[in-house]
């Protein structure tokens, strides 16, 4: 096993039996769940619209090189400087170097997966940049030194009374007690923050060719203010955050807020397509759109997978998935989490390492149905089971289903086992769980059932004799 | 500067996309001679039922909307909006709804269409702006930096004011697209749809309105 499998296993089985964790995450989802679905009523044809998402998307993806070109070329034109980079290392370099020759010192964030995944904020921080988090949510996890819980909702797994410990700790706020004055102590803060800062870094969760504009989409106006107020900008986007035309906005961005958090409309929906332009009296000075692949061509070349890439990071998936609700967020220790999370670490980065993951599904397809652009979660989780054991079979596979064949295929043995089966049953039953208990690996977690009276064979011969 | 990767991204692209993917689940016959934002909530047509959609939307999302007869009752409004709220000093730009209201405040003045320091922005109480269109499927408001004073107008001062006219109102987003086209012709630089006041749910899932944009959002809608 990998150590990364070994570690999901631990903090997994911690995890899911921590009673306390799991209601503050059945409470929050359950509120979840109302709010999504008295939203997906309003809409004429939730399945159709899916439908579009998703056609929206594989257009976008299946054509990417002319997409990204011409979202690039639209971006330029109005002053946008793109730089193109192949990974991590190369992303924060550049926007390092950017900090570095506009005499950049404070950095103002809102959040960011791309930047997460990139471990962006540690990068600039070791060129020796003060980074400030600016999304709530981000901004508690980045004071426990914790990564995010979930894509959409990071300060999921923590109560009231620990993110009061944190403020009073870390920034030595007075006691606070409902979320309220928390948010108002965390407002305060970053007010100062915004004004001071030089550089803003953003996210995206679009970017539309047609227009050459990055969309931002966001409930607390944290991205808003760090995009207008630092003199320099810089955005991260994935590639495949690319859509063909504005008008797709139409639809995903209703669409992203109903299924991500059960809202008609996330409260802002920012398009940004250049520096501050002749005639405007503010926004930043330089903007700068860092396209990253960092091996999102590799998912792209699996045909299979694909559409993996269509993902909006709505997190619906994540909030439906039996996985997610118990082991939580954190246990999977990928940047991002839950099915599609699953589905697309092993690409980003490595299949030994990270198979563990697909492994662990009940495979419902609950994730698939949730998904607003259709993407075939739990087929690709199979699919990555599948492509782990051909590259690197397991070597006990071929002896156990080789003894299993040679068993069944003697008859006599098999009706030796079903009395020996009765006879074991009870004694199963004294020695569970122990050392030598030869399915404790099942009765751990799970009730073995009691081996039943009859065989269906001696069921079937009894009641012909009757006749 | 680092050297960019473009050409090595875009060839790996290519690369990847010679092996054609499944067209899984892409619209069948059912949904020719549809628009996608047709499967959306539905937008009714006349302007009445538009400012009452909008209205409706507003309402769950905590937006205030006050409906005005006239440019005389934007003012009256708007006045009393400061003396509830005990303005000392707002944020505003010129545009022809607004002009006469704001001046009528009496209040001292930050006009973000001109050069203006954040810091002064930052302690007014309220921002008083236009806007594009109003967006009654979302409860949104549409604004770039032409019609609403800049980037910064909208968000930063704890209260936002928008002053349009019902004639503003626009069913949906590809609607408010096609305002845009014909406002600018090609997209501007900024744009924001603004849908209700700024809120976080970030501790245990609980509504908290005012996280770092405006606690509060009023539109001043007139109705002539």
């Amino acid at each position: 096993m990998s150590t990364e499998s070994v570690q999901f296993h631990h903090d997994a089985d911690r995890l899911t039996h921590d009673l306390r964790h799991r209601a503050l995450i059945q409470k929050a989802l359950g509120g979840y769940y109302v709010k999504r679905d008295e939203q997906k009523a309003k809409y004429t044809d939730w399945q159709q619209a899916r439908v579009s998402a998703a056609a929206a998307k594989y257009e976008a993806v299946n054509h990417l090189d002319k997409y990204l070109v011409e979202l690039s070329d639209k971006l330029e034109a109005r002053g946008t400087k793109v730089f193109w980079a192949a990974d991590g290392p190369e992303a924060a370099d550049y926007i390092a170097s950017v900090a570095r020759n506009a005499g950049v010192k404070r950095i103002i964030k809102s959040k960011t997966m791309t930047g997460e995944e990139i471990h962006l904020p540690q990068a600039l921080e070791k060129a020796g940049l003060e980074v400030v988090e600016s999304d709530l949510g981000e901004f508690i996890v980045q004071l426990r030194e914790e990564p995010p819980y979930h894509i959409v909702f990071p300060s999921m797994h923590l109560t009231r009374g620990e993110i009061d410990d944190t403020f009073q700790k870390k920034l030595g706020s007075a006691h606070a007690d409902t979320p309220e004055e928390l948010t108002m102590i965390a407002r305060n803060v970053m007010r100062r923050k915004y004004c001071e800062a030089d550089m803003g870094i953003s996210g995206a969760n679009f970017a539309v060719a047609e227009t050459g504009h990055i969309s931002i989409t966001e409930n607390e106006g944290n991205a808003r203010l760090s995009t207008s107020l630092p003199k320099v900008l810089v955005s991260i986007v994935g590639i495949e955050k690319v859509v063909p035309k504005l008008d797709d906005l139409a639809v995903l961005l209703p669409m992203l807020a109903t299924a991500g958090a059960g809202q008609n409309m996330t409260c802002y929906n920012t398009l940004l397509g250049g520096p501050r332009q002749p005639g405007e009296t503010d926004g930043p000075r330089e903007f700068h759109v860092v396209l990253l692949d960092n091996r999102r061509t590799a998912l792209l070349a699996d045909a299979e997978q694909r559409d993996a890439l269509h993902c909006i990071r709505c997190g619906a998936c994540l909030n439906v998935c039996p996985i997610f609700k118990n082991i939580g967020g954190h246990s999977y220790g990928t940047t991002y989490q839950g099915p599609i999370g699953s589905v697309i670490t092993p690409h980003l980065r490595g299949l030994q390492s990270w198979k563990h993951l697909s492994f662990s599904s009940s495979l419902c397809g609950a994730c698939a149905e949730a998904c607003p652009v259709k993407i075939d979660l739990h087929h690709h989780l199979l699919q990555n089971r599948r492509n782990a054991i051909a590259e690197k079979p397991a070597w006990w596979e071929k002896p156990i289903f080789a003894g299993f064949a040679w068993f069944m295929r003697r008859p006599a043995l098999y009706r030796l086992a079903a009395p020996l089966l009765r006879i074991g049953g009870p004694l199963l039953h004294v020695i569970r769980g122990q050392f030598f208990d030869p399915v404790r690996l099942w009765t751990a977690t799970r009730d073995l059932p009691p081996a039943p009276p009859q065989s269906f064979k001696e069921y079937w011969r009894a009641r012909h004799a009757k006749r | 500067m680092p050297n960019d990767s473009r050409e090595k991204i875009l060839r790996r692209i290519r690369e990847a996309l010679s092996v054609k993917a499944p067209a899984r689940h892409l619209p069948g016959a059912a949904s020719s001679g549809h628009q996608p934002q047709d499967w959306l909530p539905p937008v009714p047509s006349s302007t009445d039922e538009l400012v009452a959609l909008f209205e409706k939307n507003s309402l769950d999302l905590k937006t205030e909307v006050r409906r005005c007869a006239d440019a005389a009752a934007v003012a009256s409004e708007l006045d009393a909006l400061a003396k509830e709220n005990h303005w000392q000093s707002v944020g505003s730009h010129r545009f022809s709804l607004g002009n006469e209201a704001v001046s009528a405040l009496g209040l001292p003045v930050v006009f973000t269409d001109q050069p203006y320091e954040t810091d002064s922005l930052e302690r007014c109480d309220a921002g008083i702006s236009g806007c594009d269109c109003l967006v009654a499927q979302t409860g949104g408001i549409l604004v770039t930096s032409a019609s609403a004073g800049g980037r910064v107008l909208s968000v930063l001062p704890p209260h936002h004011v928008v002053i349009a006219s019902a004639g503003q109102l626009v069913g949906d987003l590809a609607d408010a697209f096609a305002v845009l086209r014909k406002h600018y012709g090609a997209t501007p630089a900024f744009a924001s749809f603004i849908t209700g006041p700024s809120r976080t749910g970030d501790i245990e899932r609980i509504l908290v309105l005012g996280a770092h944009g405006p606690k509060k959002l009023t539109v001043l809608l007139v109705q002539a």
